[in-house]
């Protein structure tokens, strides 16, 4: 959503980069090479597991945006608990009518939410909770520019 | 007391002594102890008893004998004869031997290095004297140090020699011991104290523990010397509650020493007033720690302060405050008997007199060791040690404990010096040494010690007690091979934080262990990281 | 600490010429004149723990680092307040305390009020390297108008010193030893049966992070009231 308030400058950027793969564009398949990819949310499962490093696979700059990414955040207020006991809590404790774990369909959770630079190698952190637009424009165009933004006047942990 | 007093009553014992045909020595220190030596002792007393032999054999419990790996041990004098592993079972055969030769088959031969190499100052009565009396302690010369200081030397005097000793701390870290008297005695204050550090809390440390055991009267003596020389009047001896018996044998100790008056007030007729009183910490790593040993005596929690001001300027209760370690004193007797001139003449010229060691781990003789300074690590291990047991081969020894490092065996020649040690990563400490053969993992011993400091960290500051955490973490995922090699980039980051951002030694030297084993057997980590 | 006789002593910090009096701190000095040297457990009108080790600058001429807030000043002293290795050494201690406990600063009452989160930024902190620790702690909300949520907490005694040298109460202190320790009201009893506490919030007041704060704030809420701090200071240097 932060990313949409940056409003027109969304078409300075197009003017430089194109947005290749997104959770809202067409293609299924993360593309082959990218420059610059922005990921944002914890690692949990092993679906996020496998696509984390399959981006980083094939990414130049992987960018950590916003909290949930950069430290866990509220994700991982579960890594107190175990899997196990979390999902206790979600699918029987909670559930009056059929309770049951689910165990296809649904992907494995990790015993601990990760932030994702624990996972893979990450080279550029925007925190916030979440990244005000201002931030998320000084990053980019610093990126696109070839230099690595220093955002600590942007943005913080927290909002 | 009068000095002619403490002379007569030094002759009586001495005379008394000679009475004796034969004088059996059982040890009983922490170490035989464990070992049943408390058993041996009583039979051994009924069994002289019986065969109607206690007039003219005494058996007498004495401090640490010093081989401590072959307890319980057993010396019969005067012919000097040690008996290593004595059962009760053995008792009537060894006193029946008395008339004849010696059971050979319990004889620990006293002509190998172990003891031949050893010199002997601050563990010259371990042994000899029954720590439980003080009469015992007078006939070996015992209080003749402190008698010449309050008798015929000035305070300033006093420092003089201890300066001239070279004689520097043994809690550690090697402060000059005379420079810190000056600088005590220079402090401008009615009220002073002096506090005789015997925390130990280092793991395979024992030094302190047997001094107090089997000499404690040295202390209390050395003590109240420096008493006199700072101009302090009142004394603390800060023990672990988890060493009962040298807690027993201290208090005892300082009763006797009341009642016949060579602590308290007058003493030996002068102005001099010096008092002593025993605090028991509760176990404490860091209460070891000289600002956290004054908290923890004042009633408060035991954690570390920001130095300066140093104690010697600002300690107990805000007053200067002296603070030395139990074999920093128990130095101090003899230094004034003999002079310091005679004390700068044992060891090297910068690290001079003998060190106590706790010998333990992989080596064939362990025990309490005195060697003098200056002595190659080599003949620490395989001289006196006797080498590595079962044809192993000598993979590091340990110095320092958790503030230490491990020194591999292309550093053996080296001299026990502070300096040296210092110089190859690792420390003289307090005095513990643990030998490891070629079985053992050096990750394992890193990851050891960092779990001892992470428990043992006072929590006060976060690098260190955060850092040791996340230290232990990482050696535990590099232990278990699922570490990658940015994990041990990390590891030494962290390090290189803690140690020179904490607040006290226990963190500042936490990751010595880990810094030492790296810079010798890197290859060891790189063996077990993932690629 | 003694505050040693007066004397008027030159100086210099990160390169300027500084006057100050020999009983000041070096952090006091360099406030005065406008430098800023992070530091999270030191407070104006509060005895000095040293314990953050956020405020740690290099004095030329020495190798080891000294913590500026129990540092005093010394004629000649040629102080750097910021170097690359300060700075690495900062980021490292901020991340050691994030990775400390459960900080959550999206959904903090302390939001944007933080002096942890504040000097991650001003550090420029962007992200934890050493892992998380995820631990287990309490809650204790017993009391009628504030809750120590531990998960917030850095240790930094504030509490424990505001409320023993100002509010004379000493219903704080710390129990457990490393990552263990926890501060405690009273001998470890619920805050809320504390026969101690005076209900005078000061301990709340001073707490850097989210960790005590009243009941009923939500996120972003908690600010905090400090200026109490140094007039009371004062006049109970007078009274004693
Ligand atoms: C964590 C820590 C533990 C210590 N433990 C001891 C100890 O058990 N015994 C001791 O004598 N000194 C210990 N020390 C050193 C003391 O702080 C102090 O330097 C010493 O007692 C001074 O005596 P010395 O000058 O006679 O060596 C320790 C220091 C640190 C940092
Ligand atoms: S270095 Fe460790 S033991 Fe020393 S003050 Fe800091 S936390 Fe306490």
């Amino acid at each position: 959503m932060s990313f949409l308030d940056l409003d027109e400058r969304l078409i300075q950027i197009a003017e430089k980069a194109s947005l290749v793969y997104s959770p809202l564009v067409d293609i299924k398949t993360f593309p082959d090479w990218v420059d610059l990819t922005l990921v944002e949310g914890a690692v949990s499962n092993m679906e996020d597991w496998e696509k984390i490093r399959n981006v980083r696979q094939h990414t130049h700059t992987l960018v950590s945006l916003g909290d949930c990414a950069i430290t866990g955040n509220v994700p991982s207020m579960r890594n107190q608990f175990s899997a196990n006991a979390v999902l206790e809590r979600s699918y029987h404790e909670n559930i009056e009518l059929y309770p049951q774990i689910p165990r296809d369909m649904v992907p494995h959770l990790l015993a601990r939410v990760r932030p994702v630079h624990e996972v893979v190698k990450v080279d550029v952190f925007i925190p916030g909770c979440p990244p005000p637009a201002d931030a998320i424009f000084f990053a980019l165009s610093e990126l696109l520019e070839g230099r690595t933004p220093d955002l600590s006047a942007y943005t913080r942990f927290g909002s | 007391m009068m000095p002619e007093e403490l002379t007569e009553l030094a002759h009586k014992e001495q005379t008394d002594a000679q009475q004796w045909q034969h004088q059996i020595h059982v040890c009983t220190a922490t170490g035989c102890l464990s070992a049943q030596s408390d058993q041996v002792y009583t039979a051994l007393t009924r069994e002289v008893r019986d065969r109607g032999m206690d007039k003219t054999c005494r058996v007498k419990g004495v401090g640490c004998l010093g081989l401590c790996s072959a307890g319980p041990l057993v010396q019969v004098n005067p012919a000097g004869t040690l008996y290593q592993h004595v059962q009760v079972d053995d008792v009537p055969e060894l006193v029946q031997s008395l008339k004849h030769s010696p059971v050979e088959r319990l004889v620990c031969s006293t002509d190998i290095p172990f003891f031949q190499q050893q010199v002997k100052i601050v563990l010259a009565n371990a042994g000899n004297i029954d720590p439980e009396r003080i009469e015992e302690y007078l006939a070996v010369d015992g209080y003749q140090g402190l008698l010449q200081a309050v008798t015929e030397m000035t305070p300033s005097e006093v420092i003089s020699e201890v300066i001239h000793s070279g004689l520097r701390g043994r809690g550690g870290a090697g402060y000059p011991t005379g420079l810190k008297w000056t600088t005590v005695a220079k402090a401008d204050s009615h009220q002073k104290y002096v506090i005789c550090n015997a925390d130990e809390g280092d793991p395979g440390a024992f030094m302190d523990r047997n001094i107090l055991e089997s000499d404690p009267h040295c202390i209390i003596e050395g003590m109240a010397i420096a008493g006199y020389a700072v101009g302090a009047t009142q004394g603390y001896i800060y023990v672990r509650s988890e060493y009962p018996l040298a807690i027993k044998r201290l208090r005892n100790a300082l009763r006797r020493a009341e009642r016949l008056g060579v602590i308290g007030n007058n003493i030996f007729e002068s102005a001099f007033r010096f008092q002593i009183d025993v605090r028991l910490g509760a176990g404490a790593f860091v209460c070891g720690e000289e600002t956290a040993l004054i908290a923890s005596i004042e009633g408060r929690r035991g954690n570390p302060r920001p130095r300066p001001p140093y104690p010697a300027e600002a300690g107990l209760w805000g007053q200067p405050t002296l603070i030395n370690n139990v074999e920093t004193l128990a130095n101090i007797p003899a230094i004034l008997r003999n002079g310091g001139g005679w004390f700068a003449t044992i060891g090297s010229s910068q690290s001079t007199g003998t060190k106590v060691f706790a010998l333990t781990g992989k080596v064939n003789h362990g025990g309490l060791i005195e060697v003098p300074m200056g002595m190659s690590l080599r003949s620490i291990v395989f001289d006196i040690g006797g080498g590595i047991p079962n044809e192993l081969a000598f993979k590091a020894m340990q110095t320092g404990g958790p503030s230490g490092g491990c020194i591999p065996e292309t550093h053996l020649d080296m001299p026990t010096e502070y300096e040296t040690l210092n110089q190859i990563g690792s420390i003289m400490g307090s005095g513990g040494i643990i030998i490891m053969d070629e079985t053992s993992s050096m990750v394992d011993v890193a990851r050891f010690y960092m779990e001892f400091c992470q428990d043992e960290s006072c929590g006060k500051c976060v690098p260190c007690r955060v850092g040791t955490a996340q230290l232990a973490t990482l050696l535990t995922k590099i232990a278990e091979g699922m570490a990658t090699p940015e994990d041990l980039i990390l590891l030494e980051e962290l390090c290189d934080v803690v140690k020179h951002t904490s607040l006290c030694g226990l963190g500042q030297s936490a990751p010595n262990p880990v810094l030492s084993t790296l810079r010798f057997f890197r290859h060891e980590y790189l063996a077990h990281i993932r690629q | 600490m003694s505050r040693l006789s007066q004397q008027v002593v030159t100086l210099k910090i990160d390169g300027r010429d500084v006057g100050a009096r020999s009983n000041e701190t070096i952090l006091e000095v360099a406030h005065e004149n406008d430098i800023n040297i992070p530091s999270l457990c030191s407070v104006e009108g509060l005895s000095v723990v040293g314990s953050c080790r956020l405020c740690l600058v290099e004095v030329r001429g020495t190798s080891e680092l000294v913590s500026a807030c129990s540092t005093y000043v010394r004629e000649g002293m040629d102080i750097v307040t910021h170097s690359e290795r300060l700075s690495h050494y900062r980021q490292t201690i901020l991340s050691l305390f994030f990775s400390e406990r459960n900080h959550l600063c999206a959904v903090c009452v302390s939001n944007n009020h933080c002096e942890l989160q504040g000097q991650a930024q001003a550090l420029g902190l962007s992200h934890v390297e050493v892992a998380y620790r995820y631990p287990q702690l309490p809650v204790d909300a017993s009391h009628e108008r504030f809750v120590i949520d531990h998960n917030r907490c850095i240790l930094c005694t504030r509490c424990v010193r505001v409320c023993d040298e100002i509010e004379r109460a000493h219903t704080w202190d710390v129990a457990g030893r490393g990552v263990q320790a926890l501060v405690i009201t009273d001998l470890n009893e619920p805050w809320g049966s504390s026969e101690t506490c005076t209900s005078c919030g000061k301990c709340v007041q001073v707490c850097p992070t989210g960790a005590l704060f009243e009941k009923g704030k939500a996120v972003a809420e908690m600010s905090r009231r400090r200026r109490f701090l140094p007039y009371l200071a004062k006049t109970k240097e007078k009274s004693s």
